[in-house]
């Protein structure tokens, strides 16, 4: 009873179901009351009081007047509603005492145990009085009298339990009068029973309700209770009420404002829809045979119950009332109604873009026309609604609907949309197992039924029966030799509830010959990480709306672009390769799920693998290949046949591909180690990639062999065969035959695409001038203060490159091979003196790794000088020289006449490796030849420093004096035979410049530091030279450096003119500076023509030369020497300028 | 309380949907999935001025014979569908409101969860036991 709250305008209410009221008594009386009293009862509303805070309603009360029969009271416990009496009215027109108390009182006493009995409290006794009547009467009562016996016989302080209805006939204010306030009091009663009743009902509701959860609880009975209000009726009513209400809506507004309006009017359209197609299945309007006698019943009911029409509208051609009882008339006026409300509901909802809405009322449509037999109707509803739910990802309704769509393309006989849709639904989770194993079975009987066109297949996609999950190459990197095996083990996952017996699985494989194909190959695998050459398919993400999922993902590729001439980068971006899949128009038919796009590539490679049975769940597929043709195979398709139905991978993705190359022969030859070392016995192996050739036996390796380098060959050599998976397949004795020229190597048998390995010993003979380059130019050893600087940056050693040509069974063409051998040692050799004593220092460095015994060493004058000898001081006889260490071995110079200009020397010792006992061959001696010029001592230079006179030591800050005298020790010699030899009567001077510096700053020399002095070229000349130095510091003080060089005029000519001596006074300072700042760094020589240079551009005058003496050619003899400085006494500080 | 507990991703496919008499999970699926026409229509009613004020709460959606279907809308257009019983009169405007509000904020826990995925389907122990207590809870 409680209205839905719609917007309904309606204030009053009129009731559908009029309460039950029995009459008991006088029945003639009630038969005369009752035109009128069913007449005037519904005139006036009345203001229902609803319980639980309800809004109170103005309602229009009715009753249905029944005769009083006990079998009408509700038994306890009785819950029906509506067939419940609300009100007991007894009648009674008594006026009479002695009729009162003989039988009315009696019949009211009766009457009343019964209401007792079954303790129904709203009962009513209404007296009607009648003038009349009473005026025939002669011994009559005052009218109250008897109307005051029944209060106070039965109306126990219910006084208004009993009514009087005065001349309810005639037509008078008195009568009038008395009607209202009767029917006034009848409406209050009604109504309060009727509210109580219902209170109780509700209250019965709801503890039924609440005892849901009880043990003993009855959905049946609960539902009987809820229900009984009787079917269809409220439908009815829903259903009137809404076209009233949209009906007077349509009468007040133009076309505008209803179309502005839709969003609320649209809720009632389809409410009304919704009701009308209830009613339709209640009618049994809605079936192919139409509707049963028991269908035909209830409608006559209902349509009794509606009444007759409203006086109002009855006179209209069209009124709700009018279309629902037309509706409910026939099938086809049900169909005509029903599917012109669905298609205006639709066509509103589609208006105001309710798409969801619309396609829901779509689906009811659907199962409209699917009960009427009509699939092809329904088909777009059903297509409409799930490609709705698809794109929205709504799992449940997808299954549903789909369902639906199942069925109805099991009967419009659409096979391959029907078994698409069966495989989708036999994959489907929200199913239950038995669901999905019928649909499973659909598809198998199918498969297993005799088609009459044999080439008749139906390719439906994959992913529903089955997704690839992994596939795995062996061998791993996918690429393959020709004519070798490759095996692709696949997993798919069963989508399917039962075990499926496949009868084919095969992979349609694109070729192509492409240049390159294994890098490629190779750099794809690096690039996607597949270890073990497994590639990884993502899984669907079925969940998700399939627009995002349906579409393939993007293959992205890089792309380089560089420039043809100087291979720089000229361009480089990213390359979709499936753009047309990407960018093609949406589909906007219905055909969501329809197998388009499904071509079968017909290649003619591809792997099949027969007779699988494909089990729920992860299943492993292998399949083998020899291949064939040398070129990159792309795995494009994945198809499993079942019969005639063939489940189709139309792409797989990731890009998945696998090499064949042919591969030519090939030799190649590298050391073991990391380098190959000079003069040792050698490893080098020797690799025969045997390729697309078979070596056959007799195939020999012929190498030509090269002077320098030896082939050793022992004995017992073995070369090893491994397959092109480097497993190992045999090994072979190798044979190996060496005559003048060429070493022949005989190769054992192998076949194609395997490697032989094997190792031969090499030699490489010094070649005799191993060092030549070490001896600079002038024989002069590098510095002292150099030589580790040397050792640390020579860590590189002397290489020498052999080339051996090698000529291959399997080829016309010389292979030529270039090995390159490291010397393992350096040498170096330095002039030492003593006075005029001279010894020879050699310097042997191993440079690698390994350490080496060193025996026999020798050091001889290859020029074979008479009078010269070389005496060794080494007194080992053998050596070892560990690995990146030197040895030195030191002779020491002996002549008798004249020392020649240079000495030319020959160092060798025999070597060998430190570890190895016994070596098959002798080898050879290291060499290192050199030569020495200029050794002789010429000068000797002394310098001493003295205390100032009367002190004993010196003193810092205390001016000493420095005595520097240079001697020469032979007569003239060949080596003096220079520009700076000046001749006058026989006698011969030389210019020296002599340069006191000291670059430990211990002295600070005060005046002039250098100056150039003319030597006379005669033994014990000497040139003595006095100069006042300033020890800065106290202790043992090492005395400054006295250095000499040779004074070269600039040109011969001009040097007579030149004044030197003095210019250099002039100059003194520059020239100082100059050699302070350079002498460590290149030779004096190029020293003094920077200077020279420079000097020259201020001066424009031509500058003499300096020539530092060669080492050998003057001795310090007061190297070393240190002098005692003692502190000064003084506190006070000192001042030192140092220029 | 509640019948029905809906959380609908922004692109309209659900993250989360239960309901209590699981016989009938179908029809709520339908329900809630339908309201979202609704809800698209007031969120575009709606417009800035709404969006300014921060207001999330949708209201009622529509009612059905049995159901009433509230709406809530986060600001990143996650919605909230939530389906009461009609007859459940003591389920007010405010009450609704704060149901909300706290689905609202177990959700907020859910996207602050760093394991969790958004747009992924909700799985959280917490959210689902947030709703259960909204479901049974009778006022």
């Amino acid at each position: 009873m409680d209205a839905p709250e719609e917007p309904l305008p309606p204030v009053i209410y009129t009731m559908e179901n009029k309460p039950i009221v029995t009459c008991a008594g006088d029945q003639n009386l009630f038969t005369s009351i009752y035109p009128t009293l069913s007449q005037q009862l519904p005139r006036e509303p009345m203001e229902w009081r609803r319980s639980y805070g309800r809004a109170p309603k103005m309602i229009h009360l009715e009753s249905n007047f029944v005769q009083f029969k006990e079998e009408l009271l509700p038994k306890e416990g009785n819950k029906a509603l509506l067939t419940f009496p609300f009100l007991h009215i007894y009648w009674t027109e008594c006026c009479d005492t002695e009729v009162y108390k003989a039988t009315v009182k009696d019949d009211l006493t009766k009457w009343q145990n019964v209401l007792k009995a079954y303790s129904s409290v709203d009962w009513l006794i209404v007296v009607v009085e009648n003038d009349a009547k009473k005026k025939n009467k002669t011994n009559i009562l005052p009218r109250a009298s008897i109307v005051d016996k029944i209060r106070n016989d039965f109306c126990n302080k219910q006084s208004d339990r009993c009514v009087v209805l005065s001349d309810p006939l005639k037509d008078s204010s008195r009568t009038q009068e008395s009607w209202n306030a009767f029917l006034t009091k009848l409406r209050t009663l009604l109504l309060m029973s009727f509210t109580k009743n219902l209170g109780k009902f509700e209250d019965d509701m709801r503890t039924l309700r609440e005892k849901r959860t009880e043990p003993g609880w009855s959905f049946c009975e609960y539902f009987m209770v809820q229900v009984s209000v009787p079917p269809g009726a409220l439908d009815c009513w829903v259903f009137l009420s809404c076209l009233e209400v949209l009906q007077r809506i349509e009468g007040c507004c133009d076309r505008a404002q209803i179309d502005s309006n839709i969003a609320h009017t649209v809720g009632l359209w389809s409410y009304a829809t919704e009701k009308l197609k209830s009613l339709g299945y209640l009618c049994g309007l809605v079936s192919e045979k139409g509707p049963n006698s028991e269908d035909l019943n209830r409608t006559v009911d209902l349509l009794a119950g509606l009444g007759a029409e409203r006086p109002e509208t009855a006179n209209t051609a069209q009124s709700p009332y009018k279309k629902l009882k037309e509706a409910l008339s026939s099938v086809e006026a049900f169909e005509k109604h029903y599917l012109d409300l669905s298609h205006a509901t639709i066509e509103m909802f589609t208006s105001i873009g309710r798409i969801r809405s619309a396609k829901l009322v779509g689906k009811d449509l659907a199962e409209f026309y699917m009960r009427k037999k009509s699939p092809q109707k329904a088909e777009m509803y059903l297509q409409g609604a799930l490609k709705n739910y698809l794109a929205e990802g709504w799992a449940l309704p997808i299954t549903h609907t789909r369902k639906q769509l199942a069925e109805c393309q099991k009967r419009l006989g659409q096979i391959e949309n029907y078994l698409q849709t069966s495989s989708l639904l036999a994959s489907d989770q929200h199913l239950t197992t038995d669901e999905r194993e019928y649909f499973c079975r659909e598809i198998l009987s199918f498969a297993s039924q005799q088609t009459d066109s044999p080439g008749h297949r139906v390719a439906l996609p994959m992913h529903s029966f089955a997704q690839l999950r992994d596939l795995r190459f062996t061998p791993a990197n996918a690429v393959v030799h020709v004519g070798g095996v490759l095996s692709v083990e696949i997993t798919v996952c069963s989508q399917m509830p039962v075990p499926i017996h496949v009868e084919q699985i095969a992979i349609h494989v694109h070729f192509s010959i492409e240049k390159n194909s294994y890098r490629k190959t190779a750099e794809w695998l690096t690039k996607h990480k597949t270890a073990n050459g497994v590639v990884n398919f993502p899984a669907e993400a079925s969940p998700f709306p399939t627009s995002q999922s349906s579409l393939p993902a993007l293959e992205l590729y890089e792309m380089f672009e560089r420039s043809p001439s100087d291979n720089s980068l000229n361009t480089t971006g990213i390359i979709c390769k499936n753009v047309h899949m990407l960018l093609r128009r949406q589909e906007s038919s219905t055909s969501l799920e329809a197998s388009s796009g499904l071509a079968l590539e017909d290649g003619a490679h591809v792997l099949r693998c027969a007779g699988v049975t494909l089990q729920p769940g992860p299943n492993t597929i292998v399949f083998r290949t020899q291949a064939r043709e040398p070129g990159t195979y792309t795995l494009r398709q994945l198809c499993a046949s079942l019969g005639p139905v063939w489940f189709v991978l139309p792409h797989i993705y990731p890009l998945v591909q696998y090499d064949v190359y042919s591969q030519e022969p090939q030799l190649l030859v590298e050391p073991l180690a990391d380098s190959l070392l000079a003069g040792i016995p050698q490893k080098v192996k020797f690799t025969v990639t045997t390729g697309h050739y078979t070596v056959k036996n007799g195939d020999s390796l012929q190498l030509s062999n090269v002077d320098a380098m030896l082939i050793l060959c022992p004995e017992e050599n073995r070369a090893v065969i491994y397959s092109n998976t480097r497993e190992k397949v045999s090994d072979a004795l190798l044979r190996v035959q060496s005559s003048d020229k060429v070493t022949s190597i005989s190769l054992p048998a192998a076949p194609t695409y395997h490697l032989i390995e094997f190792e031969l010993e090499v030699l490489s003979l010094p070649s005799a001038p191993a060092a030549g380059g070490e001896s600079t130019l002038l024989g002069v050893t590098e510095p002292h203060g150099k030589h580790k600087d040397t050792q640390k940056t020579g860590h590189c050693m002397a290489t020498t490159d052999h080339k051996v040509s090698i000529d291959c069974p399997w080829s016309i063409y010389s292979t030529v091979i270039a090995l390159t051998f490291s010397v393992p040692f350096r040498t170096t050799h330095s002039l030492l003196s003593s006075g005029t004593r001279k010894y020879v220092q050699v310097c042997v460095q191993n440079l690698s790794e390994l350490d080496f015994q060193l025996s026999d060493s020798r050091l001889v004058d290859t020029h074979d000088s008479t009078d010269l000898r070389l005496i060794p001081l080494n007194t080992e006889s053998e050596q070892c020289i560990h690995s990146r260490q030197a040895v030195f071995f030191v002779w020491e110079l002996k002549w008798t006449q004249e020392p020649p200009p240079s000495l030319h020397c020959r160092f060798s010792t025999g070597f060998s490796p430190a570890s190895e006992e016994q070596l098959s061959v002798s080898l050879k001696p290291y060499t290192y030849e050199f030569q020495v010029e200029n050794f002789f001592t010429l000068y000797n230079v002394r310098a001493e420093i003295s205390p100032p006179p009367g002190t004993e030591h010196c003193r810092t800050g205390s001016l000493c004096s420095l005595d520097v005298s240079i001697t020469r020790l032979s007569d003239l010699l060949e080596v003096d035979k220079d520009e700076a030899l000046m001749e006058s009567d026989e006698y011969f001077s030389t210019k020296l410049m002599y340069e006191v510096v000291d670059n430990s700053s211990n002295w600070a020399v005060c005046g002039k530091s250098s100056g150039v002095i003319s030597m006379p070229v005669t033994a014990q000349a000497t040139h003595r030279v006095h100069m006042e130095v300033m020890p800065l510091f106290a202790g043992y003080l090492p005395l400054p450096d006295v250095r000499l060089f040779k004074y070269l005029p600039h040109h011969s000519a001009q040097s007579s003119q030149l004044d030197a001596d003095s210019w250099i006074e002039n100059d003194s300072l520059s020239v100082d500076k100059h050699v302070d700042d350079q002498l460590d760094s290149g030779s004096v020589k190029s020293r003094g023509s920077v200077h020279s240079a420079a000097s020259s551009e201020h001066k424009g005058l031509p500058m003499p030369r300096l020539r530092a003496l060669p080492p050998g050619q003057a001795f310090n003899s007061s190297a070393g020497t240190q002098v005692l400085v003692i502190p000064s006494k003084d506190d006070h500080v000192l001042e030192v300028s140092v220029t | 309380m509640a019948v029905c507990v809906a959380v609908i991703a922004k692109e309209n496919y659900p993250l989360y949907i239960r309901s209590i008499p699981t016989e009938n999970e179908l029809k709520f699926h339908y329900m809630v999935h339908t309201s979202l026409d609704v809800v698209d229509e007031k969120i575009s009613a709606m417009g800035k001025a709404l969006v300014d004020q921060r207001e999330l709460y949708l209201g009622l959606l529509y009612p059905t014979e049995d159901y009433k279907v509230y709406g809530y809308v986060t600001n990143s257009k996650v919605k909230f569908v939530m389906v009461v019983d009609s007859s459940n009169t003591a389920l007010r405007d405010n009450e609704i409101r704060s149901m909300f509000r706290k689905l609202h904020n177990s959700y907020t826990d859910v996207m602050c969860n760093p394991f969790y995925n958004p747009g992924d389907r909700i799985q959280s122990r917490a959210f689902d036991g947030m709703v259960t207590s909204m479901m049974i809870q009778v006022c």
